[in-house]
């Protein structure tokens, strides 16, 4: 009686990513009701600046009531559902935009498409780009959510481009190759590659040289370029962000073929904390795209009264800059707390300069270089240490042991004890190895590596060289 | 590449004939095949340096122009999806381009009496002013303040469901009971909140159809359906024709002859779509339609889709019928039944984008629920709403207002119309009325029709909605939306009609 999709969909949740959440809802820590209980560390929340925010709309009452100096303008938004989005909050939007990427570019707002939030954004691109069967290739490690967002509705399939830890998880043209062919072999047309810079899960921002080698695959191939920037505005730390626009300004594309094959997708919800306004952008300088995507969101429009708020909330420069220069600092000393405390663990992370997580090293931690182990040392994590995570395999890692890790949707002292939590957990499965040389023990498994060679590894691994 | 086919020999029987001309022709068409397909798999053997780019541009550009002449995207070098292509182009219907042609000059009774008065945009704009002051009255402390007078900001900024939050869609639950008359309840667990109805049956579309299946409507419907059900679905729209004759009513028997006919093409229908109360028509289903819609569905294993948008907006002596009143006191299979309803038109706010799925089938709510996530509505909004339809008090004052204002000017409008000759059919809900201008068009088809459409927007400055955009089988019937006017605008718009009409 239901459609094909709407049969698949129904039983899509039973990945390691919704075990999960599953089990955090039945069991949610809350510092006071239930201390024992399972701290989400699997959600890529920023919650740290609320304050900011708060302050900001005490102090501004004409945003909030829908009044402009007095006067209310509720009428204007009651009835505004031009697709074409509010103009004040699109041009303040490109500002915005533009002051992250250090003015270095700058943004046209008649090529901003607004979407309800970036998922939207990335399922119209697709349509917008590819046909049912077409396939985009996607780095690994990428976002659980990519294999809903870019394929359910679409048809669109995902060919991963396999990247390893051997050089932090760069972007190689090798990899590219080897997924064009993989493509070819699976006979799917590529039509373009969607890179997430900064990266989720791994927390780094794409270099120069990796954007270079991105912009010669696409010339070559002629296929298009999604870049998901939604976490542009959260680099805390060197090096510096580097857009995508930049990088084909600065070679000087600007008047080539490829340069109407590019996208960028953006979003509120991570730079702003404000996942729940739901407000996502496409920016692209393909007409055809813009236009198609623009009568498309009619299925996602922007609530005229968020458009509203947060027109006047981004007109405030002054705040703005504030706000953001503010949050970095505490991402960034959130991050760094986590890496001490990992580290203190025995525990590295890969080395980071933006994001709402670390991407954690766990490798030494597995009872076998399997998969199989890496979930089972999830699970350990989940109910031994109550913490949900995210396992690497749910971001499709080819190399098991790799963990996400999000750091800024709690308060200091729940990280905090999080982070005891882990060390003791990792205290048992080092004990539990140490003792299960002369008998079997249900705990552990029996895969034999000294303590010390681990403790020598890890010390090996944690001295990164500076970028 | 040219296709020879040697139908003569065929059909005239000669072997000979036949094997002299075939296969000379398959030789050829095969030869053109293999050289067709050498020239599109050669490779780039050289990435091109950007200073050679130029060069690079010419060619891409030509065959660029050439693939969007086709429909087919992967021929050449890669451009944008089909989809893109057919979507991006202007649309051609009378529908859409008087709306943009409106709000481009929009009338104002002071600032641009020369402009043009929109009657096309089936808009509320009668108790606006209920709503404003509710809001000045309420806002800042129904979005963001605690009760302490502390404003917390992650009740808004956090990650809610992305079907909508449960307060919300208790508070939706109860404003749909309320303004369907209390008659029936709404249990906020079938619903699933979307940023409009447009995604509201968009998603529905996807759950219940695949590729290729098909709906029935009854025509004339409301253009937006071809939209929204079609455009990224690629589901198909079925038109059921109802006429004049019988007051535009549904029969069975139409829709019986519609299903067939569709098997004997082999399509395959999966459900009825029905706007009740109609849009465009403003008439209601009464419950003796309703039942033998449900039988009908039952006897072809059906869905029904039964968009009830303008449930509140009621001005006749007739009660609203809502299918889940049907389904709550008869045994009838609920599986197959699915509603969709907003806030655009009985609340006024199409601005903050609230529509519903509701549905009593578990499979469809899941799958609705995670595509949810594609048209998730925005939490501060949600914030004001829930405080808004909770307050019952506001909200029964408001319904009753709204409809007296509704009436009101159906009323005026109506005689104004019958000053002219023209006659509306009998409708007693929705913004509109459905007016019968047949006398008016000449020649008597759609070409007349669309005549006058034509100089009522560019002469006369009004823009009202022609039947064909709605699929009318008949011609020279418009839609004519009044609750976007003052009383005082009426007058002008007969006046603005007679003045086309009588040239």
């Amino acid at each position: 009686m239901l459609s094909r999709k709407a049969r698949l969909d129904a039983h899509g949740e039973d990945s390691s990513y919704f075990l999960g959440w599953k089990e955090y809802e039945k069991n949610a820590y809350d510092d006071v009701q239930n201390p024992t209980g399972i701290i989400q560390m699997g959600l890529a929340e920023n919650q740290l600046s609320f304050d900011l925010l708060e302050s900001w709309l005490a102090s501004n009452q004409d945003a909030a009531r829908l009044t402009r100096n007095g006067e209310s303008v509720f009428r204007e938004l009651a009835l505004f559902q031009d697709y074409h989005g509010l103009p004040d909050f699109k041009n303040e939007l490109v500002e915005f935009m533009a002051e992250i990427r250090g003015n270095k570019v700058n943004f046209d707002p008649r090529k901003l498409v607004l979407m309800a939030g970036a998922t939207s954004a990335n399922e119209t691109l697709t349509f917008c780009i590819a046909e049912s069967g077409d396939a985009f290739l996607l780095p690994t490690p990428y976002y659980p959510g990519f294999d809903r967002d870019l394929k359910w509705r679409t048809g669109v399939e995902i060919v991963p481009i396999h990247c390893s830890s051997s050089n932090g998880f760069k972007v190689t043209k090798c990899a590219l190759e080897e997924a064009y062919q993989q493509a070819h072999k699976l006979s799917l047309n590529v039509k373009g590659v969607l890179i997430t810079n900064p990266s989720n899960p791994l927390g780094t921002t794409m270099g120069r040289d990796e954007l270079n080698d991105l912009i010669g695959f696409a010339v070559a191939k002629k296929i298009h370029i999604i870049s998901d920037e939604i976490y542009s505005g959260t680099v805390f730390d060197h090096p510096s962000f580097i857009s995508i626009m930049e990088a084909l300004m600065d070679r000087k594309l600007q008047d080539t073929d490829l340069w109407s094959r590019v996208h960028i997708v953006y979003s509120l919800s991570k730079d702003l904390g404000l996942p729940g306004f739901r407000v996502g952008m496409i920016y692209s300088n393909n007409e055809t795209v813009v236009s198609a995507a623009t009568k498309m969101s009619s299925f996602g429009l922007i609530s005229s009264q968020t458009q509203y708020l947060l027109s006047k909330i981004l007109s405030d420069k002054k705040f703005t800059r504030n706000y953001m220069k503010e949050n970095r600092k505490r991402l960034k000393t959130r991050r760094d707390m986590i890496v001490a405390a990992l580290r203190d663990a025995g525990i590295g992370c890969l080395k980071s300069n933006a994001g709402l997580f670390c991407w954690v090293d766990m490798r030494h931690l597995l009872s076998s270089n399997t998969f199989d182990a890496e979930m089972e040392l999830w699970k350990k994590i989940l109910r031994e240490a109550g913490l949900n995570i995210s396992p690497g395999a749910s971001c499709h890692c080819s190399e098991p042991g790799w963990f996400r890790i999000c750091f800024a949707n709690m308060s200091e002292d729940t990280l905090n004890l999080s982070m005891q939590r882990i060390k003791a957990l990792v205290g048992r499965i080092q004990q539990c190895r140490r003792g299960r040389v002369t008998h079997q023990d249900s705990g552990c498994n029996s895969r034999r590596r000294s303590f010390s060679k681990w403790v020598l590894n890890l010390c090996s691994y944690d001295r990164e060289p500076d970028r | 590449m040219r296709l020879i086919v040697p139908l003569q020999g065929v059909v005239q029987g000669r072997g000979g004939l036949i094997l002299g001309s075939i296969i000379p022709g398959a030789l050829y068409y095969f030869f053109q095949l293999y050289l067709k397909r050498c020239r599109s798999a050669k490779p780039n053997s050289n990435p091109p340096s950007p200073s050679s780019s130029s060069a690079q541009l010419a060619d891409l550009s030509r065959s660029s122009s050439r693939s969007n002449l086709s429909s087919r995207g992967s021929v050449g070098p890669v451009r944008v999806s089909a989809r893109a292509n057919s979507i991006a182009k202007p649309n051609a219907s009378p529908y859409y381009i008087g709306l943009e042609m409106a709000s481009e000059d929009p009338y104002d009774r002071f600032d641009n009496p020369d402009g043009i008065m929109q009657l096309g945009l089936s808009e509320n704009r009668l108790s606006l002013d209920l709503i404003e002051t509710w809001i000045l009255e309420n806002l800042e402390r129904s979005m963001i303040g605690g009760a302490d007078g502390h404003l917390n900001i992650s009740g808004i900024a956090t990650y809610q469901p992305l079907d909508g939050m449960m307060e919300m869609k208790i508070a939706v639950a109860g404003f749909m009971s309320q303004v369907m008359g209390t008659t029936v309840s709404f249990d906020p667990s079938r619903l699933v909140l979307t940023s409009g109805a447009t995604p509201a049956i968009e998603t529905l579309c996807f759950c219940l159809a695949d590729q290729g299946n098909a709906f029935l409507v009854p025509t004339p419907y409301y253009p937006g359906f071809d939209r929204d059900m079609k455009w990224r679905t690629g589901v198909e729209l079925i038109p059921v024709h109802c006429r004049s004759s019988d007051n535009f009513a549904l029969s069975v028997t139409a829709l019986d002859q519609a299903f067939n006919q569709a098997r004997k093409r082999g399509q395959k229908v999966r459900g009825i779509l029905i706007s009740n109360p109609s849009n465009p028509i403003g008439n209601m289903l009464n419950k003796e339609t309703l039942y033998s819609l449900l039988d009908f569905a039952r006897e072809k294993n059906i869905h029904i889709i039964s968009d009830e948008i303008f449930a509140g907006s009621t001005y006749g002596s007739e009660e609203f019928v809502s299918m889940a009143e049907i389904l709550e006191s008869e045994d009838f299979d609920k599986n197959r039944v699915h509603i969709i309803y907003g806030l655009s038109k009985d609340l006024s706010l199409p601005g903050f984008r609230v529509g519903v799925i509701y549905s009593f089938n578990t499979s469809v709510l899941a799958a609705a629920k995670k595509l949810a996530r594609f048209s998730s509505v925005s939490a501060p909004t949600q914030r004001i709403l829930i405080s808004m339809l909770s307050d019952t008090r506001f909200i029964q004052r408001y319904i009753e207002t709204t409809r007296e204002r509704i009436k009101k000017m159906y009323v005026a409008f109506a005689a104004g119309l019958k000053q002219l000759g023209i006659e509306c059919t009998k409708s007693s809900a929705g913004l509109y009325c459905w007016a019968d201008m047949s006398g008016l068009i000449r020649p008597y088809n759609e070409k007349g029709e669309l005549e006058l459409w034509d100089k009522l927007l560019k002469i006369g400055k009004i823009n009202i909605t022609p039947g064909s955009a709605c699929h009318c089988i008949e011609p020279g019937w418009f839609r004519c939306c009044f609750t976007m006017l003052a009383e005082e605008d009426i007058p002008v718009v007969i006046k603005r009609i007679q003045r086309v009409v009588e040239t």
